[in-house]
């Protein structure tokens, strides 16, 4: 870990600037990403800003009878909200997939969307990645890639995204709430906000310099029935092989994306129109253009499967309501 | 004390504190969080500085030069010491690679600089610091590519490498039913909780390790070695150990990086292996290559029986010894076994639990429910046709005991295995689609010489010193048990130390043989005990009894703490071991049943309920016995469904040096386990009658799970780890 300087943030535009005028500097909230990585030397911030003191606590009904979950929200608190548990059953479904009980106490919302990937060569300090050291190459292609992506990944990186919470929300059509190094708010589609390697993949988001996530926001509750399965060797405490995340309507028709697949939570809403056609149909066009590895082309039929699974799933409770 | 004719009766035979469940005596300790662990050891000596290993990028090659100036001008550092400058080093006969490498590299990660400074943060930060320059040179990192250059490596473990009886090929060509298939295990690694950690400080010439450690009368030879100094100039502290399953048998660049950062930085120096330094920098299970090959009756009598295994380690190194339970377990009258060993650039592989006989029941019991479906008998009762009492290479040499079949018997009557569908893929729960298995258990049962002190102090107090380990598996418990019984006082009257090197040399933790090894030991230094005890009261050693804290003979009886005086009394002997061992097979047996659920959609496979049912000998303790089996139980699932080191060909390391990259079971994976342990006593293993069970708890749990998988799905699996990916295929088609 590289010596830094710290600063509580008193204010999000005072952070914001802060953030943008001080070279190096980074945010930091729970830390159960970024204190990992540091300590590896994986991320070198001279300068930290905790945000932890800034509020951004609550979970509040917006006017339009959604939900804006602040940005500071440990992932504890947002599965447990009794109106996420009614109205938005898949996200704290996905939340409680994810990690353990001990980080969830302490991750937070806008950290659980910024987490960075699990690839074993952005892991280790001696492999070429892109992400680390943009130019060095991609050492996970031709390696060991079990884990990794099978669409949506470039001749750069092949990396995944590893949140569940972000399959969910983006299943959800969340919006992500910013404050601007100049002070103005800015909303970002979730659709927008993880982006796509290409030949940046060190750019992971939308987020511009010194830029602060305030809140995300739920448009109203959608009914239906509400999924997220994930799939993994072990019982609890590992990242998804695949995860799906699915609203049912009664109707067959819905929503859904894949977590374990993409370097982002992986929706395709043409793909959705094919629901009532079953699985098949979905993931055909939900996956097209998949280019896996040997090592995980598994994961094109087991997320046609699980999907498969969820919709059968939500077919039975949707006939038992 | 010599042991060479069969144990008679003894005081331990009474039994009223051995083979009873008692508490660990240093629970409280390790649950109050005052047990203190290597790193922990904050007392033992003052001023303490950190430091940090800095492992290799490259898995083979050389350092072309080091530049280490921005690390030494670092905030708090006080030494940076490498192969350059670290003075003469050897090497001890149990490491394969050196402990601190450079200038030639011979594995990803090996030791290239340990980096003493104020602070562990300082000297991790500084560490990044140094500046290497390596040349790559290309490895050989694929077994199965390696395969067909591996060599005859001699003996492996006491065994030849190549063993013939009767005349198999022709046997197994004559055979009307065959099987003839190939499996592979991957490389593990041990992913003990506690890493490898050292505290190391000098006085002069003389050296002290507080340190993590299986072995230490081993370590201390091999420490001494690698140094250059005497032996007694080494001293090594190990009191508790958290986790080693083989990993802590030999020294590890822990104990010597902080042995050179101390004497470079002329202070006290602790040094922790970090997590993702340690897959790649200390040892792992080998990945093996096993084919078998079995000929049978129809009515299911083996005729035939060969296996082959492959593995690959670094030049000089050594081989996996899977082939060694098929020497025995099981009859036929024509067998042979083979040991191949492919020179491999990948980090050393040694010992982890049961080695040889984990991996090799990994393939041998599949391939026994196989062979069990194609005869059209039920898995349990062709072991159990194919059982023998004598060592089927020697048929003059019997087992010393062997309850396999009344294990399986009774196995499958508390698990229910009548229930058991024989056709594959038949039976559903839900979304699950369900499936049993079983495998047999075996593992052999050495005893070592081991010795121990014992006083007896004035207050009535036994002390009890040996340098045995206790790395998890209740050695302080069944060591005082011993004393306890042997003396005749409560248990609360015994204290137990360990780990010590100053201490009388132990057998250690290793190959299943530490608990009944190091009681036989505290056994024999407690028979001269007594006789110093009733000799100074004027007893005739032979007659006089202890019990209840007092030496008696006949009516006449003297408290012990009178006998001990003020002056107290004491007693070292070892307990060594004549050919008993060799007139007889020494081994353990057992019998793991496993119920899996497999999800008909997505092939995640997950264990429901667990039952192993050992005999092994007199159980010293069931409670800390049970711990045992259940611990191995557990690795025997991640065995099973998920622990597997992920070589990078092309690079040569581990690419999952991680615990999260390295799965092995959490809780939610681990369902209902139970325990049996059948009565017995084995008189011809040690005046304890015991044996071990640490590591027959391992032994088959992997195939049993993968045959439960196969019973539920139809898909047999030969490469472990048995995963969902290997399933997919030849799973039912979903709505």
């Amino acid at each position: 870990m590289r010596a830094f300087s710290y600063e509580r943030a008193t204010s999000p535009t005072r952070a914001a600037a802060a953030a943008a005028k001080t070279k190096g500097a980074k945010f930091i909230a729970g830390g159960t990403n970024l204190l990992d990585l540091m300590k590896l030397e994986i991320e070198t911030p001279s300068h930290l800003i905790d945000v932890c003191g800034l509020g951004f606590d609550k979970i509040e009904q917006t006017p339009d009878g959604g939900l804006r979950i602040g940005a500071l929200v440990r992932n504890t608190d947002l599965a447990a909200d009794p109106r996420v548990r009614r109205d938005y059953g898949v996200l704290s479904r996905a939340l409680v997939a994810g990690a353990s009980g001990q980080l969830r106490n302490k991750a937070t919302t806008a950290g659980n969307l910024l987490q960075r990937t699990r690839c074993p060569y952005f892991y280790d300090t001696n492999q070429s990645c892109n992400k680390r050291r943009p130019g060095s190459g991609c050492a996970a292609l031709g390696g060991f890639s079990r884990q990794l992506a099978v669409i949506g990944a470039s001749e750069a990186c092949i990396a995944t995204h590893p949140s569940d919470m972000a399959v969910a929300m983006r299943a959800l059509d969340a919006t992500v709430e910013t404050v601007q190094a100049d002070g103005k708010a800015r909303r970002i589609p979730i659709a927008d906000f993880h982006k796509l390697p290409g030949e940046t993949p060190h750019l992971e988001t939308a987020l511009e310099a010194g830029e602060l996530i305030t809140a995300v926001t739920l448009p109203r509750p959608l009914g239906g029935v509400h999924a997220y399965h994930k799939v993994r060797d072990r019982a609890s405490y590992a990242f998804a092989l695949v995860s799906v995340a699915a609203v049912v309507q009664p109707d067959g028709t819905g929503r859904v994306a894949l977590g374990g697949v993409a370097p982002k939570p992986w929706r395709v809403e043409a793909a959705e129109a094919r629901m009532p056609q079953g699985a098949k149909a979905v993931t055909a066009e939900l996956l097209a253009g998949a280019k896996p590895t040997p090592e995980n082309a598994f994961k094109l039929p087991l997320a046609e499967r699980t999907l498969g699974a969820v919709l059968a799933a939500s077919r039975v409770q949707a006939a038992r309501a | 004390m010599k042991f060479d004719t069969p144990a008679a009766d003894n005081p331990i035979d009474r039994l009223r504190i051995v083979g009873r469940p008692a508490d660990r005596i240093e629970g409280p300790l390790k649950t109050t969080g005052t047990a203190a662990y290597a790193y922990e050891r904050h007392d033992v000596v003052r001023n303490q500085a950190y430091g940090y290993v800095l492992g290799s990028a490259i898995a083979k090659g050389r350092i072309l030069a080091m530049d280490a100036s921005r690390a030494k001008a670092a905030p708090g550092v006080l030494a940076v010491v490498t192969a350059e400058n670290a003075g003469p080093l050897s090497k001890g006969a149990s490491n394969t690679a050196k402990l601190l490498g450079g200038p030639e590299i011979q594995h990803y990660h090996q030791a290239v600089a340990v980096v003493v400074a104020e602070s562990f943060e300082q000297a991790r930060a500084a560490a990044a610091l140094i500046k290497v320059s390596y040349e790559a040179a290309p490895g050989a990192f694929d077994l199965a590519a390696a395969k067909a250059s591996a060599v005859n490596p001699g003996m492996i473990f006491g065994s030849p490498a190549d063993t013939a009886v009767g005349d198999f090929a022709g046997a197994f060509a004559a055979a009307p039913v065959q099987l003839d298939e190939t499996y592979s295990t991957p490389d593990q690694g041990h992913a003990m909780m506690e890493p490898h950690a050292t505290i190391a400080a000098w006085n002069g010439e003389e050296l002290t390790l507080w340190t993590s450690n299986q072995m230490i009368d081993w370590s201390r030879r091999e420490i001494a070695t690698t140094l250059g100094l005497a032996k007694e100039k080494v001293r090594l502290s190990s009191p508790f150990v958290g986790g080693g399953f083989g990993g802590k048998l030999f020294p590890r660049a822990d104990a010597i990086c902080a042995a050179l950062g101390a004497r470079a930085a002329g202070r006290p120096v602790k040094v922790a292996l970090t997590r993702p330094l340690m897959f790649n920098n200390t040892t792992h299970r080998p990945a093996t290559i096993q084919r078998i090959r079995i000929g049978a009756t129809r009515e299911g009598k083996i005729t035939a029986i060969g296996h082959e295994s492959w593995s690959g380690d670094l030049p000089g190194g050594h081989a996996d010894g899977a082939v060694d339970q098929t020497r025995a377990l099981y009859a036929g009258a024509n067998r042979m076994t083979a040991t191949r060993l492919a020179a491999l650039d990948l980090p050393e592989s040694n010992a982890m639990r049961a080695p040889g006989e984990a991996t090799g029941m990994m393939a041998l019991e599949v391939a026994m429910d196989e062979m069990a479906e194609k005869l059209g008998l039920d898995p349990v009762e062709f072991r159990i046709r194919n059982d023998t009492q004598v060592d089927p290479e020697k048929p003059e040499r019997r087992f010393s005991q062997r309850q396999l079949v009344e294990c399986l018997r009774l196995g499958a009557e508390r698990f229910g295995w009548r229930a058991r569908n024989p056709k594959p893929a038949s039976v559903r729960d839900g979304g699950w689609l369900i499936g049993l298995g079983v495998a047999a258990a075996y593992r052999g049962a050495p005893v070592q010489k081991s010795a121990a002190r014992v006083r007896l102090d004035g207050e009535g107090v036994c002390t009890v010193e040996t340098d045995m380990t206790d790395i998890g598996t209740g050695s302080y418990t069944i060591i005082a048990q011993t004393a306890a019984e042997m003396m005749g006082l409560p248990l609360h009257k015994v204290v137990v130390r360990l780990g010590d090197s100053t201490f009388p040399a132990s057998a250690g933790s290793g190959g299943q043989w530490g608990a009944a090894s190091s009681t036989a030991g505290v056994y024999a230094a407690c028979v001269k005990l007594r006789e110093a005890a009733a000799r100074k009261v004027g007893f005739d050693p032979a007659q006089a009894e202890f019990a209840d804290g007092y030496v008696r003979l006949g009516n006449q009886s003297v408290a012990l703490a009178q006998a001990a005086g003020p002056d107290g009394l004491a007693a070292e002997d070892a307990m060594e071991y004549g050919d008993l061992a060799t007139t007889y097979r020494l081994s353990t047996f057992g019998a793991h049943f496993v119920e899996v659920a497999v999800d008909a959609a997505t092939a995640e496979i997950r264990v429901r309920r667990m039952l192993a049912v050992c005999a092994a000998g007199r159980i010293l303790n069931p409670k800390s016995a049970r711990s045992q089996v259940i611990g191995a139980m557990t690795m025997g699932v991640g065995a099973a469904l998920m622990e597997e080191l992920a070589v990078d060909k092309r690079v040569g390391f581990f690419a999952n040096h991680d615990l999260a990259g390295y799965e092995v079971p959490v809780h939610a994976d681990i369902p209902h386990q139970e325990v049996i342990f059948l009565d017995e006593v084995d008189p011809l293993s040690s005046p304890m009658k015991a044996k071990g069970v640490g590591e027959l708890g391992i032994c088959g749990v992997a195939a049993a799970i993968a045959n439960a998988v196969y019973n539920a799905v139809g898909v047999r699996v030969r490469d472990y780890p048995v995963t969902l990916d290997k399933l997919l295929a030849g799973m039912p088609e979903t709505v």
